[in-house]
């Protein structure tokens, strides 16, 4: 294998590595208060409150029903907005967490609704705050659930950024050449260069 | 003796696609201190829901409900909440918290009220030590049986000090062996902390063994409400007649055959009654069913006996017993046979 072969797959690794780690960390900041005001706002919950739940509930539905491609041409003003730039491994974190976060949201609420409900009863009659209930008695109990569900979110963050997806091409340099950035002839475009390679994709 | 709970005509009604469906209806009855008050019924009666007004788990939709004089209905959040520091309640399900030890389940009610991290720990000792389970402390629930869970649950009850206890068919999931534990226990924390406790439960035997007053709900409707002892002698309405005497499948040996019970205390039962009435009017009486059963330590016995079939006859029996201090209710045939439909 040529030096050059060996150093874009460990450059591609490591990225790989950064992408997945940052996007699922950022993601679960954003998504679990989120799942969690969606599980206690909904009906019958502790803070039961129908506008938030059916507001945050659509907008987490639209989200969640875009195809993540079209999210990425669409976020591309956001992410230049965020860290300054488009492309690169810096770049494909923001629309890889925001795509997710309505995932996470969703995994976390269903975890959630996992809780017995006697588990609830026992710390009302306790006499527990709706927020103490939550913090001290259901995320703890649904704790097991709740890290199945991030195991699986984060395992499929890394497949979508192993498998040679087209739209990984577009997050990395413009889709002619290797993984993030490094084209074929080793020598780096400009920034500008790639963008407008990108537009017209 | 102070008054815990006063219900005043409680009424509450759930409302289910469009419909109403009363679950209890002018309910009134008081709680005192240090008693060992039992709610007894069948399933769905509304004792469950009866319990859990009294923590306003459950809000009463008429009527009121007073702790200690306070309405529960008119407390802000924030004071209802330290009212149920001192209404604490166990689950027929236990509702222990699968994912923390034992000692961390007892703690809980205390992280609540705010206590100190090492006074916590301290009373949560204390208290796994009353229930006996000291050195479970950092098991996990799981591997813990239903009667031990049971003891966690009850320790965990009491970590707040509370003044009620409230037990929502504690007992149910648990054998009879280890339910009589759970119930000595419960009788040794209410001589011991002259805690007063609330018990449901659909068994008489539970009632029998360790409750001071007993309240019977049927249908949403308070039908009997009285010390045990006395139910236990004379059970007025059909539903507690149902409950302290168990159907027995038995019918008269002759069409016109009239049938008795009598019911005798524990100052009667070592009187040979029916020896004593074969030999004094030389009448004889079929006993079709007998049973006998110890209440607060005092022995109860009832029996159901088929008289001959003469009149005159049934008047010198019915009378011999009733000078001998027994009492003695007619068994009808209709409420016999519904039972055995049943």
């Amino acid at each position: 294998m040529s030096d050059y072969i060996i150093k874009t797959i460990q450059s591609g690794v490591l990225e790989t590595l950064q992408m997945t780690f940052f996007s699922a960390l950022f993601s679960y900041l954003i998504g679990l208060p989120l799942g969690v005001l969606l599980y206690a706002t909904s009906k019958g919950k502790l803070l039961q409150n129908k506008g938030v739940n059916t507001t945050v509930g659509l907008l987490v539905n639209l989200l969640r029903s875009l195809p993540f491609l079209i999210l990425l041409v669409l976020l591309i003003p956001f992410t230049r907005f965020v860290v300054g730039t488009s492309i690169g491994t810096k770049a494909s974190i923001v629309p890889l967490t925001v795509g997710a976060v309505p995932i996470v949201a969703r995994m976390v609420e269903s975890s959630l609704l996992e809780v017995q409900p006697g588990i609830i009863e026992a710390a009302t009659a306790m006499g527990a705050s709706p927020f103490h209930i939550l913090v001290h008695f259901i995320i703890p109990e649904v704790m097991p659930s709740l890290l199945q569900g991030a195991a699986i979110n984060v395992a499929h963050r890394t497949s979508v950024r192993i498998l040679p997806l087209p739209e990984r091409c577009i997050v990395g340099d413009g889709g002619t050449s290797g993984p993030y950035g490094h084209d074929h002839s080793g020598s780096r475009k400009s920034d500008r260069e790639k963008e407008e390679k990108n537009v017209s994709i | 003796m102070e008054t815990v709970f006063s219900l005043n005509h409680v009424y509450k009604t759930y409302h289910n696609e469009g419909k109403d469906f009363p679950a209890l209806s002018d309910v009134s009855l008081e709680i005192k201190e240090g008693e060992i008050f039992g709610i007894i019924g069948m399933s769905g009666a509304g004792k469950s829901t009866l319990v859990r007004t009294l923590n306003r788990l459950e809000k009463v939709s008429k009527g009121e409900v007073l702790f200690y004089g306070k309405d529960l209905a008119k407390l802000k959040a924030a004071e209802l909440r330290k009212v149920r520091h001192s209404i604490s309640m166990i689950f027929q399900g236990f509702n222990l918290l699968m994912q923390r030890t034992v000692i961390e389940n007892v703690e809980q009610p205390l992280r609540i009220m705010k206590v100190p991290r090492k006074k916590r720990k301290e009373i949560a000792r204390e208290m796994l030590a009353i229930v006996g389970l000291s050195e479970k402390e950092n098991v996990y629930p799981a591997r813990l049986s239903g009667g031990q869970r049971q003891r966690v649950a009850i320790a965990r009850a009491l970590a707040s000090d509370p003044k009620v206890l409230l037990c929502d068919e504690a007992t149910s999931a648990l054998d009879p062996k280890i339910t009589g534990e759970i119930l000595e226990l419960l009788s040794k924390i209410n001589r011991e902390r002259k805690l007063t406790i609330v018990i449901i439960t659909h068994e008489m035997s539970v009632v029998e063994k360790i409750c001071d007053k007993v309240a019977i709900i049927d249908e949403g409707q308070l039908v009997e409400i009285g010390d045990v002892k006395e139910v236990f002698r004379n059970p007025i309405s059909a539903a507690a007649k149902k409950l302290v005497f168990p159907s027995n499948p038995f019918d008269a040996s002759t069409k016109n055959g009239r049938l008795i019970r009598i019911a005798f205390d524990g100052t009667r039962a070592s009187e040979p009654f029916i020896a004593n009435l074969v030999e004094q009017t030389g009448l004889k009486v079929n006993i079709l069913s007998a049973n006998t059963k110890s209440v607060g330590g005092i022995g109860y016995g009832q029996m159901v006996l088929e008289l001959p079939e003469e009149p005159e006859k049934q008047k010198i029996i019915t009378d011999f017993f009733i000078d001998g201090g027994l009492t003695v209710t007619e068994v009808e045939r209709d409420e016999e046979e519904e039972e055995e439909n049943e």
